[in-house]
């Protein structure tokens, strides 16, 4: 395909949002042209706070999130948005519809919004959403928020991968002792109760600070339980200001540093583990494992003794 | 790697219910394409700024008012304005035959009368897409 590739990151830098939108793409289809706009951008990045909002689907997410951006903008911050839905297995598709939440915040100059669909590869989210997320903060917002559905383990990688990360639960009989087995509380920073008009509002917030009491502080950190009415636009500026502290905590205890050496460590990690396994399972290891698997069909050797031939052929190879 | 199609629905206009809307948009889904769903009740501008946001191959616009002749003129505007008029842009619901030239002299692509089996609407995307990229 004919794409200028300086050309296009010319006018990401001039804060051409078409060339955000497809500089997005072009990563998130893994096109042979991203790791060189992810190095060319990733120099860049590193200012924007990544704040991650998760929980059960219906609790409010997208609702919160554009009530929580417009507080945001009018502190004069520039705002990025990751909104990830489920890909279904058996079709490969998805319907994104975090947008139908965020209608007040479409044409607001200092925001972008991105939908994602999870496209089922094995860990993969982690990695596509982090690397949007570079990319938004490469274009200069000063706050990514990333919304996931807070089922599945690739999901709540995603949150974690965040600076705070916020479960968003709602008044409804056993949510928050689901959350807990979810392990969604472990991941908690701040727990929003929103739809807080409703009965039983009280009920759940008291009963999840006794559960996090229970469990007790976590590197220091007491997570709160902050009630909203998203729909209302009530408890944002609190949710904000609770962001915010935590915002501070981390930056005074180091623990900012230690979260983004983590994500670079992961980050670095996946990257020769994915290089390894491409590697690795080539054609001629392939032709070998299928022979190792004729020989232990025929029950001469044992499957171990098998990987330790292929171990040893792969040594002999790399020397 | 595959690349998948992803299209917007969107609903400009006032009229009140999207449920045809919500039809087509399942049934895009179904097909394994990425549809991002904006909901009712959008203007012009919305709709191409979340279309150039989103980096949609397609946009599917659905309409019952009667304000066809307003809004998709608009919206087409819009697009060249942005350099999005690359997308591929097709239309669903009640619109008089002779609009339906103007609005494809214009550069809508198709129009679906209503009902259109979601199968045909699906053909005509997946064979568009393919011709455009390739
Ligand atoms: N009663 C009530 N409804 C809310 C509140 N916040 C969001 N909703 C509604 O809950 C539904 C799901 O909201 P949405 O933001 O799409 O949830 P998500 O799936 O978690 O992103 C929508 O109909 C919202 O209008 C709230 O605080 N109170
Ligand atoms: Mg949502």
């Amino acid at each position: 395909m004919g794409i200028d590739l300086k050309e296009l990151l010319e006018r990401f830098g001039r804060g051409d949002r078409s060339a955000l939108s497809r500089v997005i793409t072009l990563v998130e289809n893994r096109s042979s042209l991203a790791p060189e706009i992810l190095d060319a951008l990733y120099t860049k990045t590193g200012r924007a706070y990544r704040i991650g909002i998760t929980g059960p689907p219906g609790a409010g997410k997208s609702t919160l999130v554009s009530g929580l951006v417009q507080v945001l903008r009018s502190k004069n911050k520039l705002v990025g948005v990751i909104a990830v839905d489920p890909t279904s297995p058996f079709t490969g598709g998805a319907l994104l519809g975090d947008r139908i939440r965020m209608q007040e915040i479409g044409l607001n100059e200092g925001v972008f919004v991105r939908s994602m669909a999870t496209r089922g590869s094995l860990g993969g989210l982690a990695e596509a959403a982090t690397d949007v997320a570079d990319i938004m903060d490469a274009f200069g917002k000063d706050f990514v928020v990333t919304e996931t559905v807070g089922v599945g383990q690739c999901e709540l990688d995603v949150a974690e991968a965040c600076y705070t990360t916020v479960v968003v639960i709602v008044p409804e009989s056993g949510d928050s002792i689901q959350a807990m087995k979810a392990g969604l509380m472990e991941i908690a920073d701040i727990i929003v109760i929103n739809k807080s008009d409703r009965e039983g509002a009280d009920n759940i917030a008291r009963q999840t600070r006794a559960m996090l009491e229970l469990r007790g502080e976590r590197n220091g950190w007491m997570p709160p339980v902050i009630p909203t009415i998203a729909s209302q636009s009530k408890g944002l500026d609190d949710l904000y200001e609770m962001i915010d502290k935590h915002r501070q905590f981390l930056e005074a205890s180091g623990l900012l540093a230690k979260h983004r050496r983590t994500n670079i460590e992961r980050t670095i990690r996946a990257l020769v583990e994915s290089e390894i396994y491409r590697t690795i399972w080539n054609e001629s290891t392939m032709h070998h494992l299928e022979k190792l698997v004729d020989e232990v069909m025929a029950g001469r050797i044992s499957p171990r003794r098998a990987s330790r031939q292929l171990l040893e052929r792969l040594q002999e190879d790399g020397e | 790697m595959e690349r998948k199609i992803r299209v917007l629905v969107a609903k400009p206009g006032l009229d009140g219910h999207d449920r045809g809307a919500k039809v087509v948009a399942s049934a895009l889904r179904d097909a394994g394409m990425e549809v991002i769903y904006t909901g009712l009740h959008q203007t012009p501008e919305v709709i191409v700024e979340a279309a150039v946001q989103e980096d949609v191959d397609v946009i599917g616009l659905s309409i019952l008012s009667g304000a066809h002749m307003a809004l998709f003129p608009r919206i087409l505007e819009l697009l060249r304005e942005r350099g999005a008029d690359d997308k591929l842009v097709v239309a669903g619901g009640i619109i008089p035959k002779d609009d339906i030239e103007e609005l494809k002299r214009m550069g809508i692509s198709e129009i679906f009368g209503p009902g259109t089996p979601t199968s045909q609407i699906v053909d005509y995307i997946k064979r568009e897409v393919e011709a455009r990229r390739a």
